[in-house]
């Protein structure tokens, strides 16, 4: 929630085209963007759009064909390798919760950070008091088979908040759950946001969740992929669940089916 | 609840009375020859005379030594080659052909040739059974390490994780199950393995000792040295068990094993 209007995040000319079978396919189109630090940006768009592409490549999962990523000030990636002295302040959040099997709730919640060399004592303290947060207090030490599916996904959640990331990337994070636990979920996200404050970067293909979520909602068209439409959304922090049944945003989803229905 | 619990627990011993039953009952009204098969009452005597010869400790373990270590061997080797043939790809594929060669070999044909090499004593069948065991403890741990899941690749991508972190946190750990897997069936073929080189060569173990039953037309001691070996198998299957719970308490194959025991 900072008032700083620099950009954050900064896509230059960038495209991804795959090739398979000597086919090659555009999947994303030349696109600029500059994403402002702070701000909730939603990527909302018909499955095969993109969207997903284009959050991977500002994760730095895959490379771009052309341009560039710029996180800050700085290129994504050195050469073949990703940039670690800016990627190190990304934190992903996938449609698949991904936690390891292997380790406890906590534990995983505790991996990134391990992996920088955290001590342990420190580090799930840390991670306890994450698992209050996103509300799964109590099942610190269990296996996360044993949980339900929205409740892996708040531990993901934690799991990329452990090292304070200025930036979160989420790929349709409440994709494979129910609509009861979407909302809920959506809820708590915008609460942890406001606290965290940090920068979000969205990608849902339910229109009522990038309304409901959204600073600014980029409508993607597919094959190739682009940018077809920007929508801000106005309303003011915390939005409680009722500010759907208002006519303003009955009118913003409005206008997104309309123009979605016009691109597929 | 409780009362139907115990009758399914009644099944599997009822089932074993029945077969010896049978058996029994089979062998006097058929009057099947005691060479061919032996009443079970003779079996029974056998085994008291087996377990109460105190020569029986010394061949036990002389067949339990050489069955532990060959297998200690096999998995030693076995999941370290493994996982490197699964880190590197292009190792993989020039090793490819010799594996599926020494793969299909009847490894039990090698045997006369390691006693030519190592000799009557231990050592022969140590690496019988090493052999044995290696292969699918090998094979095991390379699509362990290869089937790693791709958003948990992802997820150590975006953590910045470095080779070794991939491989302790990662790597190592989701391919356990599998190792394991491996492991199950590598320990029941080193049996086989420490059994069959004692066929051949010197005069100890459970092997010989079948083979000594034989020669001197003991058929109800032939029986009791199966029964033991059975015996024997089954526990270190069941150390292979407790293994998984200890290692991988987390995988469903564990839980599986603990209801198996239950029961």
């Amino acid at each position: 929630m900072t008032s700083s209007t620099a950009p954050d995040i900064r896509l230059a000319g960038v495209e991804k085209r795959f090739t398979a079978d000597e086919r090659t396919v555009l999947a994303v189109d030349r696109t600029d963007l500059s994403i402002r630090a702070g701000e909730f940006l939603v990527l909302l768009g018909p499955s095969g759009c993109g969207k997903t592409t284009m959050l991977r490549m500002i994760a730095g999962l895959i490379r771009p064909s052309a341009g560039t990523v710029y996180i800050g000030q700085h290129d994504l990636w050195v050469g073949s390798e990703r940039n670690s002295a800016v990627t190190k302040d990304l934190g992903v959040v996938f449609q698949d919760a991904n936690l390891f099997p292997w380790f406890s709730i906590e534990k995983n919640v505790a991996l990134p950070l391990k992996l920088r060399g955290v001590q342990r004592k420190e580090r799930l303290a840390k991670a306890r008091e994450l698992c209050q947060l996103v509300g799964i207090g109590g099942f610190e030490s269990a296996w996360p088979r044993q949980l339900s599916g929205g409740m892996r996904q708040r531990a993901a959640i934690a799991r990329s908040l452990s090292y304070d990331p200025h930036i979160l990337l989420m790929d349709e994070p409440f994709g494979a759950l129910d609509a009861i636990t979407r909302d809920q979920l959506n809820l708590e996200l915008q609460r942890i946001w406001l606290k965290q404050g940090c920068t979000v970067v969205f990608v849902t293909h339910s229109i009522t969740e990038a309304a409901f979520l959204g600073d600014r909602i980029l409508l993607l068209s597919p094959r190739p992929g682009r940018i077809d439409t920007e929508v801000v959304v106005p309303f003011p922090r915390p939005r409680p669940t009722s500010i759907q049944m208002l006519p303003e945003f009955q009118a913003i989803v409005q206008r997104l089916r309309e123009r979605l229905e016009a691109i597929t | 609840m409780s009362w139907k619990f115990d009758r399914t627990r009644l099944i599997t011993p009822a089932l074993i009375v029945g077969f010896v039953l049978i058996w029994h009952f089979y062998v006097t009204w058929f009057n099947v020859s005691k060479f061919i098969v032996p009443p079970p009452l003779e079996v029974w005597d056998a085994l008291v005379e087996l377990l109460t010869t105190p020569s029986t400790l010394r061949h036990t373990w002389a067949t339990l030594y050489e069955t532990l270590l060959g297998f200690l061997i096999a998995s030693v080797i076995g999941v370290a080659l493994g996982t490197m043939l699964g880190k590197t790809p292009w190792l993989e594929r020039a090793a490819n052909p010799f594996i599926v060669a020494t793969q299909v070999v009847p490894k039990v044909a090698l045997v006369p040739l390691f006693i030519l090499w190592f000799g009557f004593g231990p050592e022969s069948k140590i690496v019988v059974a090493a052999v044995l065991a290696f292969f699918p403890i090998l094979t095991n741990t390379v699509l362990g390490i290869k089937s790693v899941d791709f958003g948990h690749r992802d997820v150590m991508t975006v953590l910045n994780a470095n080779r070794w972190q991939n491989f302790v946190s990662l790597e190592l750990p989701s391919s356990l199950p599998a190792v394991l897997a491996g492991m199950e069936v590598g320990i029941v073929l080193s049996i086989i393995g420490a059994v069959v080189g004692e066929y051949l060569g010197g005069a100890t173990g459970l092997g010989y000792l079948l083979v000594a039953s034989m020669n001197n037309y003991k058929v109800g001691m032939l029986f009791a040295v199966i029964l033991l070996l059975t015996i024997i198998g089954f526990l270190l299957y069941l150390l292979i068990g407790a293994l998984r719970r200890l290692v991988i308490p987390w995988h469903e194959s564990a839980t599986i094993n603990e209801r198996a025991a239950k029961v």
